[in-house]
């Protein structure tokens, strides 16, 4: 995902901090719901606190609580966002609390997005500079505050660790004694930054401060949440899309020990219980009929063809430069090919879930979200009441990668919780998660390039067909038939392309809901993309580093991580038989990320990706820790989809229903990650999702060098690579 | 019908169906939420407990299959020696990323260090590879292994 372009005005982080910072006077004492480290704790505030703005509160006993307007789903923002205000603040990091932020779109709206969710990989590139200025503008305002109890100039004190210290006396005073009297100072209007130099705590290896309770079992995920009374439930929505319920026999499941309801909706059925263990039980007994609707014959082999026709119709230009026809006609040879990615569930380890309190004249929410905002304004329409009646409590998060960006689970749980007195847990089976996830979209790529004598590109045009996501979350980003999402990768490459022509043509697939998955765009473009570069490359009869090298000499930064990649994996040196390494480049997210995979082909056609080699180049690294593990989770997450990511459809059902059939990389099938980072003063760019864009078109290549098949669909199929 | 079963150390009581799976009774009877559900079907470790020091599945164990065996859930894993040191070394190597799947991992890598004090590579494949982390956090899963185990070595 990718919105900065669509809302550049709202990223103007000037503007954004003083709407943080007037805001802030109204927030009152009620902000600070959530978790306190070790994060069970519900934390209360008093009136008396020094809270300069809508992340920041101190207590007068010197307690840190910060605000997180960014989700933690497992990519470290619970530790790099309170970098970067610790950083400014100069507060011990391991002092500090942190609070999950509610729904609130004026306080915590990611200014990237324009909406309040964590997601495109841009939380520090949001936070990099309102929230530094947000400690920034608090420590001013207690230096301020200790300054005149002393009566002496603010600039000869200077804030460490918590204290802030007169330097010729050696007088100090902790935040706590300060608060009183900094809460009734105005706002500083220039707050300076600490330039690099003077970091102390960015760029380094900062431990997670989310840790702790992750290896003892007592982090609280929403599927954890008990409010008092809760019941469980489970449910069966239509195995087709868009089909209803016709009937219901729900005589056994009613004698099942431990079920109390059975709830009916249009398009679903629900058991609710005293344990999950009951309610499923209950759901197996049930006898449902369904009315299948519309949808009943749908195979993903009609989405597929219905795609490829598209890409032969013209769609809106979303790239354009120099004359690509022309100087397609005037090649000495041409390549052409078509490219396939399919659906994908997002396999979220934590399967969807929400708690819900129904109350007549009140909602009360309790789940995982990246997308705290959008829950309580669609849960609201569901409960048929105002949105301010609508409660939503945020924890961490079982695994985002864009699957708790949309809120249909939260709506579906208010749709059985108008039926149910007291509160009730809805969990989905992992079957149900599965079968009825919203998924990556299938996209089918028409491209071609025309080479010159020396096998330089000197056209290139593509034509794709597939769902927009955004077109559905963000309509207002959707601008003439595209969006800054879907065209990602596909439009900015890193190379010299001089006529360049890229079209899209927006298909939906019949009754499939498509969403954002870990990369979205970039893990559909960067696959095409660098596959393709590389049949280039092949056709020109060069290698494949050698031949994007000779295409970034206007790209520095990406010559750098090309080079480093290829240096670190040993680029040329003689591997065993069945053996190929591939390389691909990319420059998404705002980070630039050079990823070489070595892979082994076995005689079944079975592929096995052994190391790979990651080079970055990511800007300013706020938590070099953190990169590096995303990076690794990155391309684990890319491994899987290259291998076995693939939802079907047949009878118009999803074919995949458990971690069986949908499979998931295993620890004996994974691969050494080393991570190699360029050092940089660049403003950071996004890491949590570029590992996994990269490593597909990585692993392609691989397979090529060893066994001389162009892959041009994912997953890969051993059948087609048998000896 | 009601079972009584011996969970880290105390005897709990339940009144549910016999085949109901004991990952039931933990989180939503006795609200022991430390053990996750991720498949239901023993297809990805989340649920890993520990029966009388053995790694097992426990969305597929029935309540009525316990008996008196000594259930040990990851609330109580760090009183165990193996278990101490498996803790600390997931937080040395800052494992964890959404850490959902983490339980189950620390739980199938605490039966493995305990019967088997130095594992190798292959070893700790066999070991965990019935436990699935989609944040892929398998490098590290590895390192804290192997971390935990030449804390072992220290002690002795």
């Amino acid at each position: 995902m990718i919105f900065d372009r669509t809302t550049s005005r709202s990223s103007d982080t000037s503007l954004s901090r003083r709407g943080f910072l007037v805001s802030a006077a109204m927030t009152g004492g009620s902000l600070v719901i959530g978790l306190t480290l070790p994060l069970d704790q519900v934390s209360a505030v008093g009136a008396e606190d020094f809270a300069p703005n809508a992340f920041i509160r101190i207590g007068q006993d010197g307690e840190v609580v910060l605000t997180m307007p960014y989700v933690e789903m497992g990519q470290g923002t619970y530790t790099s966002i309170p970098m970067l205000i610790a950083e400014e603040l100069e507060v011990d990091l391991k002092r500090v609390r942190l609070a999950h932020a509610p729904p609130n779109e004026k306080l915590y709206v990611n200014p990237l997005l324009g909406v309040q969710a964590t997601g495109n990989s841009n939380a520090i590139r949001g936070a990099w500079k309102p929230l530094r200025e947000a400690g920034a503008a608090a420590r001013l305002m207690l230096i301020e505050a200790a300054a005149r109890q002393w009566g002496v100039e603010a600039r000869s004190c200077h804030a460490e660790a918590g204290e802030v210290i007169h330097g010729p006396s050696g007088r100090r005073l902790s935040y706590g004694e300060l608060v009183a009297d900094a809460a009734r100072l105005p706002l500083p209007t220039n707050v300076v930054l600490k330039s690099p130099a003077e970091f102390k705590l960015i760029g380094t290896p900062a431990k997670r401060l989310d840790a702790s309770g992750k290896v003892n079992g007592s982090v609280v995920y929403g599927i954890d949440a008990r409010p008092a009374g809760v019941k469980i439930a489970t449910l069966a929505q239509s195995p087709v899309f868009g089909g209803r319920v016709k009937s219901v026999d729900d005589g056994a499941a009613k004698l099942v020990k431990g079920v109390r309801q059975i709830v009916r909706l249009d398009d679903a059925v629900a058991v609710v219980a005293d344990h999950m263990g009951a309610a499923k039980k209950g759901l197996e007994a049930l006898k449902i009929e369904w009315d299948e609707g519309a949808n009943a014959a749908l195979a993903s082999e009609d989405v597929a063809r219905e795609l490829e026709q598209a890409t032969l119709r013209a769609g809106p230009v979303a790239q354009n430069i120099g004359d690509a026809g022309q100087a397609m006609a005037n090649a000495v040879t041409r390549i052409a090919a078509n490219y396939h990615v399919p659906f994908l569930a997002h396999a979220t380890m934590e399967p969807m879930n929400c708690t819900v309190h129904f109350r007549d004249d009140e909602c009360e929410i309790w789940l995982g979200t990246q997308a705290i905002a959008r829950v309580r304004a669609m849960a609201a329409t569901a409960a048929g009441l105002p949105i301010e009646k609508v409660i939503v409590h945020n924890h961490l998060i079982g695994g985002g990668f864009g699957r708790r960006l949309e809120a249909d689970g939260a709506v579906r749980a208010v749709q059985i919780a108008r039926q149910v007195d007291g509160p009730v847990k809805v969990v989905w089976t992992r079957e149900e998660d599965i079968q009825h996830d919203m998924y990556r979209p299938y996209w089918v790529d028409r491209i071609e390039a025309g080479l010159d004598r020396d096998g330089r590109p000197v056209a290139w045009t593509n034509r794709f067909a597939g769902s927009s996501v955004i077109a559905r979350y963000l309509p207002p980003a959707f601008n003439n038939g595209l969006d800054p999402d879907t065209t990602e990768g596909a439009i900015d490459l890193v190379y010299a392309l001089p006529n360049f022509h890229v079209e899209y043509v927006r298909v939906e697939p019949p009754g499939i809901q498509t969403a954002f998955w870990r990369s979205v765009g970039p893990s559909h473009n960067v696959f095409v993309t660098e596959s393709f570069i590389d049949e280039l490359a092949d056709a020109a009869k060069q290698d494949p580093v050698a031949y994007r090298r000779a295409l970034l000499h206007h790209n520095p930064r990406a010559k750098v991580v090309l080079d480093l990649a290829a240096e670190k994996a040993g680029w040329g040196a003689p591997l065993p038989k069945g053996w190929g390494r591939g390389i691909a480049l990319q420059n998404a997210f705002g980070s630039l990320l050079a990823q070489v995979a070595e892979v082994e082909i076995a005689k079944d056609g079975s592929v096995r990706v052994h190391r790979v080699v990651c080079a970055m180049d990511c800007g300013i690294v706020v938590n070099p820790d953190t990169v590096q593990a995303q990076l690794q989770s990155g391309v684990m997450f890319g491994v899987t989809a290259a291998l076995y990511g693939e939802i079907t459809l047949k009878n118009g059902r999803v074919q995949q229903a458990n971690f069986d059939s949908y499979q998931v990389l295993r620890i004996n099938e994974a691969p050494a990650v080393e991570v190699h980072l360029v050092k940089s003063v660049e403003p950071p760019g996004g890491m949590g999702e570029a590992g996994t864009s990269g490593i597909v078109p990585a692993i392609a290549n691989a397979v090529f060098a060893a066994t001389g098949k162009r892959l041009r669909k994912m997953p890969i199929d051993p059948n087609a690579l048998k000896a | 019908m009601g079972f009584t079963i011996n969970i880290n150390g105390t005897p709990r009581s339940v009144d549910v169906d016999g085949d109901t799976p004991l990952l039931w009774v933990l989180r939503d009877v006795l609200g022991m939420t430390g053990t996750k559900f991720g498949c239901g079907q023993a297809l990805c470790g989340a649920c890993t407990v520990h029966l009388d020091g053995s790694a097992i599945r426990s969305c597929i164990t029935s309540i009525d299959s316990i008996g008196d065996s000594r259930v040990t859930t990851i609330e109580a894993i760090g009183a165990t020696s193996a278990g101490e040191r498996i803790q600390k070394a997931w937080l040395d190597r800052e494992v964890a990323q959404c850490g959902y799947c983490q339980s189950g991992q620390i739980m199938s890598a605490t039966a493995l260090l305990t019967d088997n004090p130095h594992p190798t590579d292959a070893n700790i494949d066999d070991a965990m590879s019935g436990n699935i982390c989609r944040c892929g956090t398998y490098v590290r899963i590895r390192e804290a292994i192997k971390l935990a185990a030449q804390a072992r070595v220290k002690e002795g």
